[in-house]
């Protein structure tokens, strides 16, 4: 690189006549270089050693030499601090209290960030709301490190800078509001006091415009019927914890229903407290039209359509009340319905009544059960304030917009050009608005129809307050400062109402003035919550719902319903570019990067659906036409055991839309059926042409009769009989001797000397277990597990460390396949029989088993590793040395649980895989404690080791023991329903110590010998249907 | 150890009134001859599907494993299939040299050559895969005890394919040994006889400078005595290593007992099919129809059918533990074996194995060259499907039925499996052009006694 730079070399230069300093300029050497002399001098010459020969070596070597010189080596950005920031210090890790409140998911978290940098979402244990994060909850921090966010405002589809935007939002605002054109802001449930009163200044500032809350999966009617009943416009909120008896018609209490979080509450009741006599744990009834979490987790699962659903919710009343009611069920139904009845007499109080049918009726007539039960279980003292949104409001506002009334929309958090049923009705009339703005974080189909894109921030750089249930507050903070070019979008209505103060101000002083009342505001902040017992006290509470009943019990079912839901893993869509949640299997279906039309087998089986596994096992499932009014798509077809005949299921948050890479442009977009924000639509199905190819990761679903993979019991028998009936050690005969096989006696190996220091265990309670896979997401996150993409997937070459496996029953129940398989007899029986065992029954019962690493004490797979890359450790995890293995896969192919997975390509920075791991700012995600394995080596969970080590390296500095409950794993971390219990057996004290001597402990596969260091908890049933 | 007499029930076992000198023109034919076109043609199939199989290794090692069709359940299939397939082909030479030669078994000697190079060969082929089937090939030196500096870091001689490593070693190098001293003798007649100076220059390399005197012969006979000895515990050895791979790993299907010796009796009933159908071709192309008779050829359909016997009792034996041992997952995996999604598999390799060398028991069928060359091929199919059976099908299905899966080759499978037998054959038939395919010398000692036409004059025909 030439400069033309001068440099001053003395003050003589400016002389130009100086001599010397011209001699100077011309030569570069001061002194001539005594080539002549040298050369001239034979006799130094012929003396030399250096003859012809060595000249050339030494002109090679420079040349070698100064070529490797100039060689480009790698260059790696890390910059050291100049000045440390007072709390940074690289290595340790930071913690932030906040909270997620994109207007489908409601969590306070805790922000794990390194460096400056958040790489992990935390439950906030001690936070009174709503339970810890799901799976989108976890992996909400990649979203934030999305290359396809806005990275700042624009006007007109150019870039502009911020004051740009505000002089033109501003100036045309001031004129509307002049002019009184009526303009309306549109805008997610925020649940936030602060949001409210700066929405109503500025309400105040521009009487022209009005605000309406759009929530994209509607509450509405559950709204509605509240709002009838209690006057309050709130969802009321549950407590499972207490319950005794659950009933819920249509309603996925474990998934997303009414903003979700109840599965922490639930799994406590569902755990049978005691070890012996008379233990106890909740019976959950289930009337459901699509296979979902709740009706998985179910004790009694009655599938049904959504019109008898509704019946039912009216023949419960009626028979609670005692009041006569035309019963049309079928007998089937109505003895479910007469046991149910009985169930709720029995538990009273602690029995609850749930729905998510979306009808007012059903939700009144609920909350009218609830009060007759005098249910503990519901509480709508303190209901929730996360959905607040009116489709009524929502529908007018698109008639306003339509026939011109409305000269202006403001969206912020929602894409209704997206979301709405009538979308292209909604854009068409969006683009002849005088003014639009879209605040979003991409630019998404609203945004991009927008004249104005105000780029808001991710949560995690944003600050907040909020009030998801009534009397308890919770503080967000930024946890970053803003990735791009963004701003609130309640500062930007601070500065286009014409405030100094910005959103944080404003909440310091609302928080002051209303809300702390004496408490610290620091502490709130450092906590994230702040815990009030306010509540609402209602007067005149009246429950008449003797129209609704009559109403009810004349629902009249359609040939076909279409039962709209949302996955698990997608939710709402919101995060539709986040590759973990892409990547995350469903736990009902185990597909990824797809939704479906799910059938049930013998609605398949009438219209010509099949699926079918191809040569390399991938899933393929014909297509179907879906017609809704007259609109219809084309989605692929999955066979879904459970589900109710004469219904089919879609989930939300698929399809192909603006903003997204590429790469997640997947499944199919169920929003344009969603028409009036009714979840269930009548609908017709006809076959149309092709396979889809899905990416499913469990390609067999039943357990085969191998009742000693899932062990369980019923409660009665755990109640009333010992351990070594419902739960034996298996046995192995020795010198025709009888022997459990964890006994010493048949052992072949010598046991590792365990005396000293930690024994890491790992307990996985199969009662308390939903399947919701926030673990998944977590070990994800936690161990920089990659991303690889639909194709990999669906050849089988899912990275998850950790699984959810999910077994359906082939009979009635798995207690029934075990016997089936006791019972064949011969060979050609055996034949017909396990045949017939590998398909799943129309509506069976099902299983969730969480399967990591079991990290075994006699582990297959570190024998078998030729370099010893597999071995074990101290504490009792099986380790995997990353730089020593050489990928022979042996490790692999004798682990029973099947729990390793190989790099089969290289992951990160490989344009094939262009995730998260193929950017810099997707990888800032990347956890610094855990290496990211290159391409060829065999990769497993390690018991989240970095964590353990640091707990220990802690309590060193300290120089005090370790507590029970410190030690902890992403998984165990993430589990808010106890399910997964992690700690050192050592510790004589510990909960994981007891839960090992506890009767319902077994290990998977006990009989291969593997002594693994973790353990299940059997799974017990409640079959007590009266 | 060559005596001149022979029974005269004994059928001579060169035919065709030879002579020394009819010996030493014979076998030094296609040395000394130029290459026909078939020659060349077959020669250019097999390099171009070598060079396609070399593409296919790079491109693997290149991208990653991924290339092929593995998946999280089944980690080995073709891979370890094909390496286990040429190791066992690899087996009939050491049996044929090493164990014939103790038994005295004078038959051998018109076949033991190319046997021993087609063990070589395979052998060759067998050990590309356990290193082109590692994520880092690169670092495929670790799986050597090699004093090195990553600290303490050591092989696990718990490991099998740690046993692998040396058994296969091992094995190469002593055949390697047995075949160059066979061969010394023959070289050294190929340099004497030849014309051109280049051609003398190598083989007076290749021969160690033979002399023919009587110490030489005497040092030889010793040599092979010893190596023979050496050699006869490998035959065993070997396949029972590899067969460990799988018995000492837990997965039902892979988890048995008998495998050792079940392994070893595949081996070789492989081996043979393969020397089979590679002197049938050789005979007829190389005129050797004098020295590999149709009674070496009965003599190997024997074999292949005593061995194919044992292996069939071995599966057989396979089914009924599976169902005396009371243990589920056992007895699922090989119902699902013979009826599950893998059936054809299954009952290729039944059909092949066992059924097909059943026909030797009739004479006429033992004796026909066609037929006998058909069954060879359908012996190494079959032999290839066992292993892919013990493999793919035991791996699919194993344990939680949540990891069932299936597995599909890749077209990078497939290059990979035809480019070694492109390899192998480029070498064997380089090797068939300038190597004594027969051992000439060995045979000239049996001349008098075993020879047609010194047995007639005996006989006074």
């Amino acid at each position: 690189m030439s400069s033309n730079k001068v440099y001053w070399k003395s003050v003589a230069q400016l002389d130009k006549d100086n001599e010397l300093v011209q001699k100077l300029e011309q030569n570069e050497f001061v002194d001539q270089i005594p080539v002549d002399e040298f050369l001239g001098d034979e006799k130094t010459m012929s003396e030399s050693n250096t003859n012809r020969r060595d000249f050339l070596k030494y002109v090679g070597f420079s040349t070698a030499a100064a070529s490797l010189a100039a060689c480009e080596g790698p260059v790696i950005k890390s910059v050291p601090y100049v000045v440390q920031p007072e709390q940074i210090i690289p290595g340790i890790a930071n913690y932030y209290a906040t909270a997620i409140a994109d207007g489908f998911d409601f969590r306070s978290v805790i922000i794990k960030t390194r460096e400056g940098r958040p790489i992990k979402v935390e439950n906030n244990k001690e936070a009174p709301t709503l339970g810890g994060g799901n799976a989108r909850v976890h992996a909400s921090v990649l979203s934030m490190y999305d290359i396809n966010r806005l990275q700042g405002p624009k006007a007109e589809g150019q870039d502009v800078d911020w004051s740009n935007f505000y002089g033109q939002v501003g100036a045309k605002l001031k004129a509307m509001a002049v002019s009184q054109k009526p303009v309306v802001l549109l805008t997610q449930t925020f649940a936030s006091p602060t949001t409210q009163s700066i929405i109503d200044d500025f309400l105040v500032q521009f009487p022209n415009v009005k605000h309406v809350v759009y929530d994209t999966l509607s509450a509405s009617h559950a709204l509605d019927a509240f709002e009838n009943i209690y006057g309050v416009r709130a969802l009321a909120d549950y407590d499972f914890s207490k319950a005794k008896t659950i009933v819920s018609v249509g309603a996925d209490i474990l998934g997303d229903w009414q903003g979700g979080g109840y599965d922490s509450g639930y799994s406590q009741s569902r755990v049978p407290k005691k070890d012996h006599g008379n233990s106890e744990m909740s019976f959950h009834i289930q009337f459901e039209s699509n296979m979902s979490l709740s009706g998985a987790n179910a004790d009694h699962r009655i599938p049904t359509d959504p019109a008898t659903q509704k019946k039912i919710v009216a023949q419960i009343y009626a028979q609670l009340k005692g009041t006569s009611l035309n019963n049309d069920l079928n007998p089937q139904v109505q003895k479910a319905v007469a046991q149910t009845v009985a169930r709720l007499k029995k538990s009273g109080s602690g029995a609850v009544v749930v729905s998510g049918i979306e009808d007012v009726a059903v939700q009144e007539v609920v909350l009218a059960i609830n009060d007759h039960l005098g249910s503990e279980v519901i509480d709508t003292a303190q209901p929730r304030y996360i959905r607040q949104g009116s489709n009524k409001a929502v529908n007018q506002l698109v008639d306003d917009m339509e026939s011109g009334k409305v000269k202006g929309l403001i969206t912020a958090g929602v894409n209704p050009s997206f979301t709405l049923p009538n979308a292209k009705a909604f854009t068409a009339a969006l683009s002849e608005l005088e003014l639009t703005v879209a605040f979003a974080t991409k630019e998404d189909e609203t945004a991009a129809a927008s004249q104005y894109v105000a780029a808001i921030p991710h949560y995690l750089e944003s600050w907040g307050d909020y009030e998801f249930k009534k009397g308890k507050y919770l503080l967000a903070q930024p946890t970053i400062r803003p990735l791009f070019d963004t701003q609130q979008f309640q500062d930007v209505l601070l500065k286009l109402s014409g405030s100094n103060s910005t959103y944080y101000q404003k909440i310091k002083s609302n928080w002051s003035e209303n809300i702390l009342n004496g408490s610290s505001w620091n502490q709130t902040l450092h906590d994230g919550f702040l815990s009030g017992n306010d509540s609402m006290e209602y007067d005149s509470v009246s429950f008449d719902v003797s129209r609704q009943i009559k109403t009810l019990s004349e629902a009249s079912s359609t040939a076909m319903s279409l039962v709209l839901y949302t996955k698990t893993g997608m939710g709402d869509g919101q995060q539709a570019n986040n590759p973990w949640l892409q990547e995350f299997p469903d736990p009902i279906s185990r597909v990824s990067w797809d939704n479906y039309l799910t059938v049930s087998a013998s609605d398949a089986k009438n219209m010509g659906f099949k699926n079918v596994n191809v040569s390399d096992g991938g899933l393929n499932g014909s297509y179907a036409k879906v017609t809704v009014g007259n609109k219809s798509i084309v989605a692929p077809v999955l066979i879904q055991p459970g589900q109710a005949k004469g219904t089919v299921g879609l989930a939300f948050g698929y399809g192909e839309r603006r903003g997204l890479q590429d790469e997640m442009q997947v499944g199919v977009n169920a929003y344009p059926l969603y028409n009036n924000f009714e979840a269930v639509q009548e609908v017709s199905i006809s076959p149309a042409e092709g396979y889809h190819e899905f990416a499913c990761v469990q390609l067999h679903n039943t357990l085969m009769g191998r009742g000693d993979i899932i062990k369980e019991t019923t409660l009665e028998i755990f109640n009333t009989k010992d351990k070594e009936y419902w739960n034996p050690v298996p046995k192995v005969s020795k010198n025709h001797m009888e022997f459990e096989v964890t006994s010493p006696e048949v052992d072949m190996w010598q046991a590792f000397d365990r005396s000293v220091g930690h024994h890491f265990n790992m307990s996985i309670d199969l009662n308390a277990c939903t399947g919701c896979g926030a673990c998944v997401i977590a070990c994800h996150s936690e161990n920089n597990v990659p991303v690889v993409g639909k194709k990999e997937i669906r050849k089988s070459r899912d990275m998850h460390w950790l699984r959810i496996d999910r077994y359906y029953s082939s009979g009635e129940s798995f207690e029934q396949d075990d016997q089936t398989k006791e019972d064949i007899s011969g060979l050609v029986d055996s034949l017909t029989t396990f045949g017939k065992m590998e398909n799943a029954s129309e509506n069976p019962q099902v299983a969730f088993q969480p399967v990591m690493c079991q990290h075994c004490n006699h582990a297959p797979c570190e024998t078998v590793c030729p370099v010893a890359a597999s071995s074990h450790g101290r504490q009792g995890q099986n380790h995997m040395a990353y730089n020593r293995c050489v990928g022979t896969r042996y490790c692999a192919n004798n682990c029973p649980y099947k729990v390793r997975r190989f790099n089969w390509f290289l992951y990160n920075k490989n344009d094939e895989f262009d995730y998260h791991m193929n950017n810099d700012l997707g990888r800032m995600v990347l956890n610094p404690d855990v290496v990211v394995r290159s391409r060829g080596v065999m990769e497993k969970c390690s018991m989240c080791i970095q964590m353990t080590q640091k707990t220990i390296l802690d309590a060193k500095l300290e120089g005090r023991p370790i507590e029970d409950g410190e030690f902890q794993t992403a998984c165990s971390n993430a589990c808010s329903n106890g399910a997964i219990v992690f700690g050192d057996i050592n510790d004589k004290e510990s909960e994981v110590a007891a839960l090992k001597e506890g009767d319902r402990m077994y290990h998977l596969l006990e009989s291969v010998g593997t002594k693994p260091n973790v353990m299940y908890q059997t799974m017990v049933r409640n079959t007590d249907k009266s | 150890m060559a005596s001149h007499y022979e029974a005269p029930i004994r059928k001579p076992l060169v035919t065709g009134d030879k002579t020394y000198h009819d010996v030493t023109v014979d076998v030094a034919a296609p040395v000394e001859g130029k290459a026909n076109r078939q020659w060349w043609i077959v020669f250019g199939i097999a390099l171009t599907a070598f060079l396609w199989g070399l593409g296919c290794i790079a491109y693997t090692i290149g991208t990653g494993i991924g290339t092929w069709g593995l998946n999280k359940t089944v980690g080995w299939a073709w891979d370890i299939t094909n390496f286990v397939w040429w190791v066992g082909i690899g087996h009939a030479g050491t049996l044929i040299s090493a164990v014939l030669l103790l038994f005295r078994q004078k038959w051998r000697m018109a076949i033991n050559r190319s046997a021993e190079a087609m063990t070589i060969f395979s052998v060759i082929q067998a050990g590309l895969f356990p290193i082109i089937h590692m994520g880092r090939p690169w670092l495929a030196y670790w799986v050597l005890p090699i004093p090195n500096s990553f600290g303490s870091l050591w092989v696990n001689f718990n490991s099998p394919l740690l046993w692998d490593v040396f058994a296969i070693s091992t094995y190469l190098s002593v055949s390697l040994v047995f075949w160059w001293t066979g061969l010394l003798p023959d070289f050294a007649m190929i340099r004497d006889r030849a014309v051109k100076p280049f051609q003398k220059k190598i083989y007076s390399l290749l021969s160690f400078g033979w002399s023919g005197r009587a110490k030489d012969w005497q040092r030889f006979e010793e040599v092979s005595l010893v190596l023979a000895g050496l050699a006869t515990p490998l035959v065993l050895s070997v396949h029972t290593i590899v067969s460990f791979d799988f018995a000492t790993a837990v997965i039902p299907g892979w988890h048995t007992t008998i495998f050792p010796p079940y392994f070893v009796a595949g081996a070789i009933f492989s081996g043979f099919a393969m020397v089979q159908t590679l002197l049938i071709i050789m005979r007829k192309v190389s005129h050797l129809e004098d020295y590999i008779t149709v009674q070496h050829i009965e003599l190997m359909n024997i074999v292949i059918m005593i061995t194919g016997s044992i292996v069939g009792v071995a599966y057989i034996t396979e089914l009924f533990i599976a169902w005396y041992s009371g243990v589920e997952y056992e007895q699922y995996a090989f119902l699902n074996r013979a009826t599950g999604p893998y059936w054809w598999a299954y009952w290729s390799m039944m059909t092949c194995n066992v059924f097909s060398p059943q026909f030797m028991w009739f004479k006429k069928l033992r004796t026909s060259i066609v037929f006998s060359f058909i069954i060879s091929i359908v012996v190494n199919i079959g032999m290839w499907f066992e292993r892919f059976v013990i493999i793919v099908t035991s791996l699919h299905r194993d344990y939680l039925p949540s990891s069932w899966t299936m597995f599909s080759p890749t077209f990078v499978d497939i290059g990979i499996f035809i480019g070694t037998i492109g390899f192998f054959f480029v070498l064997f038939l380089l090797y068939s052009r300038t190597f004594p395919v027969i051992a000439q010398a060995e045979v000239k000692t049996i001349l008098k006694s075993s020879g047609e036409k010194y047995k007639k004059l005996r006989d006074g025909e």
